[in-house]
């Protein structure tokens, strides 16, 4: 059946192949093709003049600034180094409480999805803990870690432990069940078992929690940043508010989504590259 | 001849919430002797992947007893590799070859001498040469060969196999059973082999279980198949005996039609 189904999915892919050849043929013909790559350069630049024009006929700099001032800004950030070393701890905060949340979660998703008794028993803990956002955490981080990295870290990580945790927990419980009778049947222990076929075959679910896990870091620290820091991208664009900087403020948020959208073009190319043979193409 | 797998009175019934599942198999009982190919036949739903399931270990009887070599079947084991209905079973980050070693993986047996014998059963299978190639790079039929040649390495004595040729085009189909045969002879081990079509049982079998339509399913006879090797399916011979199993077979399909209304 499933070798229907891919056959199928070859063929359709080759038809849609064949379209879009044709497509471009037919383009071809006319006097300006686009490539690909130009396109998004294209919608963005397109995006940078509209802003320009909208922000600079309608509104006061201080309530919209225009992008001219907002790279100027940027320019004015990275030249005082204060950008820098504000991305350096937002950074450094995520990628610590990224690091210490995958671990944890994927450990503990991979125990619970493989032992039965380990799942009753924490899964009551599992389903409330995901319910409560890390930033209602806060107060009590603040007050065991300290306004420093204790409590930043402490809560990327617990956000990140639960959004790992739960997509690993996801990826043991579907490993399709005749992979785990092939190696029972081929006489695996539990422990061959668990390190030569369910580890490998709930990668890609691990893989998924974490790309998730990361954007959920970024969000976390931030808010925990505006809500309680000394330094950091989040504290850059709360403190710039209260001196109505808000080109400043611009330059923290853009900063923010081109750091989250490296870290995850990033991420990709590292699993394209180590992971690609754990990918579940069957 | 001593029998090789023998079931005695075997019951069966899914272990559901609350309710009382229905039986699947009712007093199963029927032997395989050692070194004999043995078809399961029977209308779709019957419960031959069950009794398949029951033998490999996977699952457990309710009632009556599974002996294999006269020990009673308590878990899956090496001597008893199955292949599996479709391919899901293989492991898709491995490739061909080190899907056919992994038995010899598992084992311990060193690298250099599991990779020697994991190419040799690929040739066996038609495949030398292919080894580099992960499962997503092969054909339908090419995963099947996998599948059969990752289960012969393990010299199991017994080998379960559940329609391991139903999706596979008919030209790919006749090639592999001529091979499966050619490999039975060679080794002279013991199969259990499940299909739903009556010319491929009888092409293979030495005897051919057809089991009565579920639920409650159970062996409705045995047939013996005394026709000589190579056989073909224009002997009349083959034609004769295709009508014989024919007309058992639509009497029990007609008989789970209601049921399945």
């Amino acid at each position: 059946m499933s070798r229907l189904a891919e056959e199928r999915a070859a063929s359709a892919r080759a038809a849609g192949a064949g379209a879009e050849r044709r497509v471009r043929g037919r383009r071809s013909g006319r006097r300006f093709v686009v490539p690909n790559v130009l396109v998004p350069v294209v919608s963005v630049a397109a995006l940078l003049v509209v802003w320009q024009i909208v922000a600079w006929a309608l509104f006061p700099p201080v309530l919209f600034p225009t992008p001219v001032l907002v790279a100027k800004a940027f320019r004015n950030e990275l030249a005082s180094g204060r950008l820098l070393g504000d991305m350096a701890v937002s950074l450094g905060r995520i990628f610590g409480g990224f690091a210490l949340g995958c671990t944890l979660g994927a450990s503990t998703g991979l125990l619970m999805g493989y032992i039965p008794a380990v799942r009753r028993a924490l899964d009551p803990f599992i389903q409330f803990g995901r319910f409560v956002p890390s930033i209602s955490l806060l107060s009590p981080a603040l007050i065991w870690f300290g306004i420093g990295e204790g409590s930043k870290l402490f809560l990327i990580t617990y956000t990140t432990t639960f959004i790992v945790l739960l997509n690993t927990l996801a990826a043991v419980l579907t490993v399709p069940r005749n992979k785990i009778r092939a190696a029972q049947c081929l006489g695996a222990t539990r422990g061959q078992l668990f390190r030569l076929v369910i580890l490998p075959a709930s990668l890609h679910g691990i893989f998924t929690g974490m790309r998730v896990g990361m954007g959920l870091s970024f969000t976390t620290v931030v808010a925990a940043e505006m809500i309680a820091a000394e330094a950091g991208l989040g504290f850059l664009i709360i403190n710039s508010r209260l001196w109505f900087q808000t080109d400043v403020v611009f330059v923290g948020i853009i900063t923010l989504g081109a750091l989250g959208y490296l870290a995850d073009k990033t991420f990709q190319a590292i699993i394209r590259r180590v992971a690609w043979r754990y990918a579940p193409t069957n | 001849m001593a029998a090789m797998i023998r079931f005695e009175d075997v019951d069966f019934r899914f272990t559901g919430r609350g309710a009382t599942q229905p039986l699947v198999l009712e007093r199963l009982s029927f032997e395989i002797e050692r070194g004999e190919f043995f078809c399961l036949l029977g209308p779709s739903g019957c419960g031959k992947t069950t009794v398949l399931n029951l033998l490999a270990g996977f699952e457990q009887p309710s009632s009556g007893r599974i002996l294999v070599a006269d020990h009673p079947v308590a878990a899956p084991g090496v001597e008893r590799t199955v292949v599996f209905q479709g391919d899901d079973s293989l492991y898709t980050w491995l490739t061909a070859v080190e899907n056919v070693e992994f038995g010899l993986r598992l084992a311990g047996v060193d690298a250099a001498t599991r990779r020697g014998t994991a190419e040799r059963y690929l040739t066996l299978v038609g495949l030398s040469g292919q080894g580099g190639k992960y499962p997503s790079e092969l054909s339908g039929g090419m995963k099947q060969r996998i599948q059969i040649a990752r289960a012969l390495v393990c010299d199991s004595p017994i080998l379960l196999m559940d329609e391991p040729f139903a999706a596979l085009d008919a030209q790919t189909r006749s090639t592999l059973q001529d091979e499966l045969i050619g490999i039975w002879q060679e080794t002279g081990r013991t199969f259990l082999f499940i299909t739903h079509d009556i010319g491929e049982s009888i092409l293979l079998a030495d005897r051919i279980g057809l089991m009565t339509a579920g639920p409650a399913a159970s062996m409705k006879t045995i047939v013996p198949v005394d026709l000589p090797r190579p056989r073909r399916r224009s002997d009349p011979a083959f034609g004769a005996l295709y009508e014989r199993i024919g007309v058992v077979v639509s009497e029990e399909v007609r008989r789970s039609a209601p049921m399945a209304r």
